[in-house]
Protein backbone atom coordinates (compact mmCIF):
# COMPACT_ATOMS: atom_id res chain seq x y z
CA UNK A 1 0.00 0.00 0.00
CA UNK A 2 2.97 2.42 1.07
CA UNK A 3 4.91 1.94 -2.24
CA UNK A 4 1.41 2.57 -4.58
CA UNK A 5 0.98 5.98 -2.30
CA UNK A 6 4.33 6.50 -2.89
CA UNK A 7 4.27 5.91 -6.11
CA UNK A 8 1.39 7.94 -6.76
CA UNK A 9 3.27 10.57 -5.24
CA UNK A 10 6.25 10.79 -7.29
CA UNK A 11 3.83 10.21 -10.22
CA UNK A 12 2.30 13.83 -9.86
CA UNK A 13 5.79 15.29 -8.65
CA UNK A 14 7.10 15.10 -11.63
CA UNK A 15 4.21 16.92 -12.86
CA UNK A 16 2.89 13.78 -15.01
CA UNK A 17 -0.39 14.82 -13.37
CA UNK A 18 -1.66 13.61 -16.53
CA UNK A 19 -1.86 10.20 -15.89
CA UNK A 20 -4.15 10.41 -13.42
CA UNK A 21 -6.65 13.12 -14.33
CA UNK A 22 -6.78 11.36 -17.99
CA UNK A 23 -10.86 10.33 -17.80
CA UNK A 24 -10.79 6.38 -16.78
CA UNK A 25 -12.67 4.63 -20.14
CA UNK A 26 -10.82 1.75 -19.43
CA UNK A 27 -9.29 1.10 -15.96
CA UNK A 28 -6.51 -1.50 -17.12
CA UNK A 29 -5.56 1.57 -19.45
CA UNK A 30 -5.32 4.18 -16.34
CA UNK A 31 -4.01 1.43 -14.32
CA UNK A 32 -1.02 0.80 -16.84
CA UNK A 33 -0.30 4.24 -17.37
CA UNK A 34 -0.18 5.43 -14.12
CA UNK A 35 2.13 1.60 -13.36
CA UNK A 36 4.55 3.12 -15.97
CA UNK A 37 4.40 6.84 -15.18
CA UNK A 38 5.65 5.37 -11.84
CA UNK A 39 8.64 2.78 -12.83
CA UNK A 40 10.08 5.64 -14.97
CA UNK A 41 10.36 7.82 -11.97
CA UNK A 42 11.66 4.87 -10.02
CA UNK A 43 14.08 4.91 -12.46
CA UNK A 44 14.79 8.69 -12.47
CA UNK A 45 14.82 8.12 -9.07
CA UNK A 46 17.14 5.45 -8.55
CA UNK A 47 19.83 7.27 -10.92
CA UNK A 48 20.07 9.37 -7.87
CA UNK A 49 19.71 7.22 -5.57
CA UNK A 50 23.15 5.56 -6.74
CA UNK A 51 24.85 8.87 -6.77
CA UNK A 52 24.12 10.54 -3.52
CA UNK A 53 26.71 8.14 -1.36
CA UNK A 54 29.85 6.71 -1.76
CA UNK A 55 29.00 2.90 -0.99
CA UNK A 56 25.78 1.98 -1.98
CA UNK A 57 23.86 -1.35 -1.33
CA UNK A 58 20.14 -2.54 -2.70
CA UNK A 59 20.02 -5.90 -0.26
CA UNK A 60 17.37 -8.08 1.16
CA UNK A 61 16.94 -6.66 4.92
CA UNK A 62 19.17 -4.39 6.72
CA UNK A 63 23.03 -4.26 7.59
CA UNK A 64 21.65 -4.70 11.20
CA UNK A 65 19.42 -7.42 9.30
CA UNK A 66 19.78 -9.04 6.24
CA UNK A 67 17.73 -11.02 5.15
CA UNK A 68 19.01 -13.41 3.00
CA UNK A 69 22.56 -15.21 2.69
CA UNK A 70 24.35 -13.06 0.11
CA UNK A 71 23.34 -9.92 1.41
CA UNK A 72 24.50 -10.56 4.62
CA UNK A 73 27.75 -11.89 2.94
CA UNK A 74 28.15 -8.56 1.03
CA UNK A 75 27.30 -6.81 4.56
CA UNK A 76 29.97 -8.77 6.51
CA UNK A 77 32.48 -8.38 3.78
CA UNK A 78 32.23 -4.15 3.65
CA UNK A 79 32.13 -4.76 7.30
CA UNK A 80 35.46 -6.36 7.26
CA UNK A 81 36.75 -3.53 5.35
CA UNK A 82 35.86 -1.03 7.93
CA UNK A 83 33.06 -0.34 5.78
CA UNK A 84 29.98 0.59 8.13
CA UNK A 85 28.22 4.08 6.70
CA UNK A 86 26.87 3.11 3.53
CA UNK A 87 23.22 4.10 1.99
CA UNK A 88 21.37 0.70 2.02
CA UNK A 89 18.19 0.18 0.71
CA UNK A 90 15.66 -2.95 1.51
CA UNK A 91 14.23 -4.25 -1.51
CA UNK A 92 11.91 -6.44 0.55
CA UNK A 93 10.11 -3.59 1.47
CA UNK A 94 9.21 -2.55 -1.79
CA UNK A 95 8.51 -4.80 -4.00
CA UNK A 96 8.94 -2.18 -6.87
CA UNK A 97 12.01 -1.17 -5.76
CA UNK A 98 12.78 -5.06 -6.17
CA UNK A 99 12.05 -5.28 -9.17
CA UNK A 100 12.91 -1.62 -10.65
CA UNK A 101 16.86 -1.71 -8.83
CA UNK A 102 17.02 -5.12 -11.84
CA UNK A 103 16.08 -3.43 -14.87
CA UNK A 104 18.31 0.11 -14.05
CA UNK A 105 20.86 -1.69 -12.99
CA UNK A 106 20.43 -4.67 -15.86
CA UNK A 107 20.96 -7.40 -13.40
CA UNK A 108 19.03 -10.48 -12.19
CA UNK A 109 19.59 -10.45 -8.89
CA UNK A 110 20.05 -9.19 -5.17
CA UNK A 111 22.28 -7.72 -3.68
CA UNK A 112 23.13 -5.36 -6.02
CA UNK A 113 26.44 -2.71 -4.62
CA UNK A 114 27.48 0.12 -6.42
CA UNK A 115 30.57 2.42 -6.00
CA UNK A 116 30.71 6.11 -6.64
CA UNK A 117 27.12 5.52 -8.84
CA UNK A 118 28.72 2.71 -11.17
CA UNK A 119 27.48 -0.73 -10.65
CA UNK A 120 30.02 -3.19 -8.90
CA UNK A 121 28.08 -6.25 -9.31
CA UNK A 122 26.48 -8.64 -6.93
CA UNK A 123 27.28 -11.05 -4.08
CA UNK A 124 29.96 -12.74 -5.91
CA UNK A 125 32.12 -10.29 -7.67
CA UNK A 126 32.35 -8.19 -4.26
CA UNK A 127 33.85 -11.72 -2.44
CA UNK A 128 35.82 -12.32 -5.66
CA UNK A 129 37.39 -8.16 -5.31
CA UNK A 130 37.59 -8.89 -1.63
CA UNK A 131 39.34 -11.99 -2.00
CA UNK A 132 42.00 -10.83 -4.85
CA UNK A 133 42.87 -7.74 -3.20
CA UNK A 134 40.96 -5.25 -5.76
CA UNK A 135 38.47 -4.42 -3.17
CA UNK A 136 41.04 -2.25 -1.34
CA UNK A 137 41.73 -0.68 -4.71
CA UNK A 138 38.68 0.21 -5.17
CA UNK A 139 37.76 1.54 -2.10
CA UNK A 140 40.95 3.41 -2.04
CA UNK A 141 39.66 5.44 -5.47
CA UNK A 142 36.54 6.05 -3.43
CA UNK A 143 38.73 7.42 -0.88
CA UNK A 144 38.04 4.68 1.50
CA UNK A 145 41.01 3.22 3.48
CA UNK A 146 40.14 -0.24 3.86
CA UNK A 147 40.41 -1.31 7.26
CA UNK A 148 42.43 -4.65 6.50
CA UNK A 149 45.54 -2.33 5.52
CA UNK A 150 45.66 -0.99 9.26
CA UNK A 151 44.98 -4.79 10.23
CA UNK A 152 48.16 -5.81 8.08
CA UNK A 153 50.60 -3.48 9.72
CA UNK A 154 49.36 -4.09 13.25
CA UNK A 155 50.65 -7.83 12.28
CA UNK A 156 53.86 -6.60 10.89
CA UNK B 1 -5.22 -9.97 -11.03
CA UNK B 2 -5.63 -13.47 -9.07
CA UNK B 3 -3.25 -15.34 -11.56
CA UNK B 4 -0.94 -12.18 -12.04
CA UNK B 5 -0.24 -12.51 -8.05
CA UNK B 6 0.20 -16.35 -8.08
CA UNK B 7 2.62 -16.10 -10.72
CA UNK B 8 4.72 -13.32 -9.43
CA UNK B 9 4.70 -14.90 -5.39
CA UNK B 10 5.40 -18.34 -6.13
CA UNK B 11 7.26 -19.57 -8.17
CA UNK B 12 5.11 -20.16 -10.55
CA UNK B 13 7.27 -19.05 -13.48
CA UNK B 14 9.56 -22.02 -12.62
CA UNK B 15 7.20 -24.53 -14.73
CA UNK B 16 9.22 -23.60 -17.29
CA UNK B 17 11.81 -26.55 -17.16
CA UNK B 18 14.61 -24.60 -15.66
CA UNK B 19 16.77 -27.75 -15.36
CA UNK B 20 20.88 -28.15 -14.08
CA UNK B 21 20.90 -29.78 -17.92
CA UNK B 22 18.96 -27.62 -19.43
CA UNK B 23 21.73 -24.41 -17.93
CA UNK B 24 24.48 -26.35 -18.86
CA UNK B 25 23.51 -27.02 -22.55
CA UNK B 26 23.18 -23.32 -22.95
CA UNK B 27 25.99 -22.05 -22.05
CA UNK B 28 27.90 -24.38 -23.79
CA UNK B 29 26.13 -24.03 -26.37
CA UNK B 30 25.92 -20.20 -26.29
CA UNK B 31 29.14 -19.48 -24.66
CA UNK B 32 31.71 -22.08 -25.93
CA UNK B 33 32.11 -23.08 -22.47
CA UNK B 34 34.81 -26.10 -22.81
CA UNK B 35 33.94 -27.23 -19.03
CA UNK B 36 30.27 -25.96 -17.30
CA UNK B 37 29.90 -27.09 -13.46
CA UNK B 38 26.08 -26.86 -12.66
CA UNK B 39 25.19 -27.02 -9.19
CA UNK B 40 21.04 -26.99 -8.20
CA UNK B 41 20.72 -25.39 -5.05
CA UNK B 42 17.02 -25.34 -4.95
CA UNK B 43 17.37 -27.80 -1.75
CA UNK B 44 18.84 -25.18 0.78
CA UNK B 45 17.08 -22.23 -0.80
CA UNK B 46 12.79 -23.52 -0.87
CA UNK B 47 13.27 -21.90 -4.65
CA UNK B 48 14.86 -22.64 -7.77
CA UNK B 49 18.51 -22.07 -6.99
CA UNK B 50 21.84 -22.44 -9.38
CA UNK B 51 25.49 -21.79 -8.73
CA UNK B 52 27.82 -22.35 -11.57
CA UNK B 53 31.01 -22.83 -13.09
CA UNK B 54 31.47 -21.97 -16.93
CA UNK B 55 35.17 -21.94 -17.88
CA UNK B 56 35.48 -20.42 -21.68
CA UNK B 57 37.82 -18.95 -24.04
CA UNK B 58 35.79 -16.03 -24.56
CA UNK B 59 35.99 -14.67 -21.27
CA UNK B 60 39.76 -13.99 -21.91
CA UNK B 61 40.67 -10.77 -21.66
CA UNK B 62 37.32 -9.46 -19.77
CA UNK B 63 36.65 -7.79 -16.61
CA UNK B 64 34.87 -10.15 -13.95
CA UNK B 65 31.56 -7.41 -14.55
CA UNK B 66 31.66 -8.23 -18.14
CA UNK B 67 31.86 -11.60 -17.92
CA UNK B 68 29.67 -12.29 -15.34
CA UNK B 69 26.85 -10.42 -17.89
CA UNK B 70 27.77 -12.31 -20.69
CA UNK B 71 26.17 -15.70 -18.26
CA UNK B 72 23.54 -13.38 -17.69
CA UNK B 73 22.78 -12.48 -21.08
CA UNK B 74 22.98 -16.35 -22.07
CA UNK B 75 20.61 -17.41 -19.17
CA UNK B 76 18.42 -14.46 -19.29
CA UNK B 77 14.89 -16.09 -19.62
CA UNK B 78 15.58 -18.97 -17.15
CA UNK B 79 17.19 -15.68 -14.74
CA UNK B 80 13.81 -14.71 -14.78
CA UNK B 81 12.45 -17.76 -13.19
CA UNK B 82 15.46 -18.40 -10.64
CA UNK B 83 15.48 -17.04 -7.36
CA UNK B 84 18.96 -17.45 -6.38
CA UNK B 85 21.93 -18.01 -8.89
CA UNK B 86 25.52 -17.97 -7.78
CA UNK B 87 28.58 -17.75 -10.84
CA UNK B 88 32.17 -18.20 -11.24
CA UNK B 89 34.08 -17.48 -14.85
CA UNK B 90 37.06 -18.54 -15.51
CA UNK B 91 39.70 -18.82 -18.55
CA UNK B 92 40.56 -22.20 -19.72
CA UNK B 93 44.23 -21.04 -18.22
CA UNK B 94 42.92 -20.18 -15.09
CA UNK B 95 41.12 -23.20 -14.78
CA UNK B 96 43.96 -25.49 -15.84
CA UNK B 97 45.98 -23.69 -13.32
CA UNK B 98 43.31 -24.22 -10.83
CA UNK B 99 43.29 -28.24 -11.72
CA UNK B 100 47.05 -29.03 -10.96
CA UNK B 101 46.87 -26.98 -7.43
Amino acid sequence: MNSLIRSTARCMRSGAAACLLRPADGLVRAASARFLCAAADLQKDLGEMVKKDKVVVFMKGTPAQPMCGFSNAVVQILRMHGVDQYASYNVLEDQELREGVKVFSNWPTIPQVYFNGEFVGGCDILLQMHQNGDLVDELKKLGIRSALLDAEKESK
Amino acid sequence: MLLLYYESHTHGLSYMAVSADHIREKLIKELEAVHVDVEDTSPERCAASFKVLVVSAQFEGKPLLQRHRMVNMCLAEELKAIHAFEQKTLTPEHWDKMKQQ
